[in-house]
């Protein structure tokens, strides 16, 4: 496991996670700033993310959607807020609807992406999530989300089982 | 009867110091909101109201026992905001490990 630490605040709403990966921190920035690789990593294997419009530019409007096991395609965006590359990213995440206009029904949250170089070989990576309610994120997990997290975690049992 | 725990009452109940700590002692149950009471440097009304909004998000519930009524810690209404944080735990764990494999993977075509 990459995962080093993570911290969850009840109270703040918000999660904190770090991870450390063997690459630079521009390879690692490569993987947010690149919409391709982008959609191998977000969504979980059986619901995978496709972004239709991608820029990192602070003041971009980026547009994805996920796809379900039975077809259905939640859509979300983000916001950007602030981005300096290959070290910092800002965004506010929130759901669309089916046309793409922002559904103002759904609470945000605000997701702060922090990449530091830790040695010549390592880079940590910290993401900090702060939630503006409890029911958005239950909406967010209520999302058909919990299936492909079944599956996530299947993948990851099924790769500590060949080891 | 016990209201059905709601996340937004539960996070909110829980954002204060004084609440949680009742929570803690109420998951024995052996005291009334009077032993509580004793145990905070405040007065018994305000005890009393930090109770009620624990009852109201159903993280506590008060039982008759004999003559007395004591403050009991409702286990599912705490274990709900855990899980919600929980399951963006794994969300998360999910995508490193599948940020890592990629970079692993994209190495070993570069090489």
């Amino acid at each position: 496991m990459t995962v080093t630490s993570v911290r969850k605040d009840a109270d703040a709403l918000t999660m904190t996670l770090t991870a450390e990966f063997d690459a630079s921190p521009t390879r690692v920035w490569q993987l947010w700033a690149d919409p391709r690789q982008l959609e191998r990593w977000w969504g979980p294997p059986t619901y995978p993310a496709t972004f239709t419009a991608h820029d990192l530019a602070p003041g971009s409007h980026v547009e994805y959607h996920m796809t379900g096991p039975s077809g259905d395609q939640p859509r979300s965006f983000w916001d950007i807020l602030e981005a300096d590359p290959p070290h910092r990213l800002v965004f506010l995440d929130g759901f669309a609807h089916a046309d793409g206009t922002p559904n103002p029904d759904f609470s945000r949250s605000e997701g702060r992406v922090t990449i530091e170089r830790i040695d010549a070989q390592r880079t940590r990576m910290s993401i900090e999530f702060h939630y503006a309610s409890v029911k958005g994120m239950e909406q967010y997990l209520a999302m058909g989300m919990e299936e492909g997290l079944k599956g996530a975690v299947g993948q990851i049992d099924a790769i500590l089982a060949e080891a | 009867m016990t209201p059905t725990p709601n996340a937004d009452h539960i996070f909110a109940a829980l954002a204060d110091a004084t609440r949680r700590d009742i929570v803690l002692r109420a998951l024995a149950g052996r005291e009334g909101v009077a032993q509580l009471a004793r145990h905070y440097p405040m007065s018994f009304a305000a005890v009393q109201k930090h109770v009620a909004v624990l009852e109201r998000a159903g993280l506590v519930t008060k039982e008759r026992t004999g003559r007395r009524k004591l403050v009991l810690t409702n286990v599912e209404g705490l274990n709900l905001a855990r899980s919600l944080l929980d399951q963006y735990e794994t969300l998360w764990r999910g995508r490193v490990e599948r940020m890592t494999n990629l970079i692993t993977s994209r190495e070993e075509i570069d090489a």
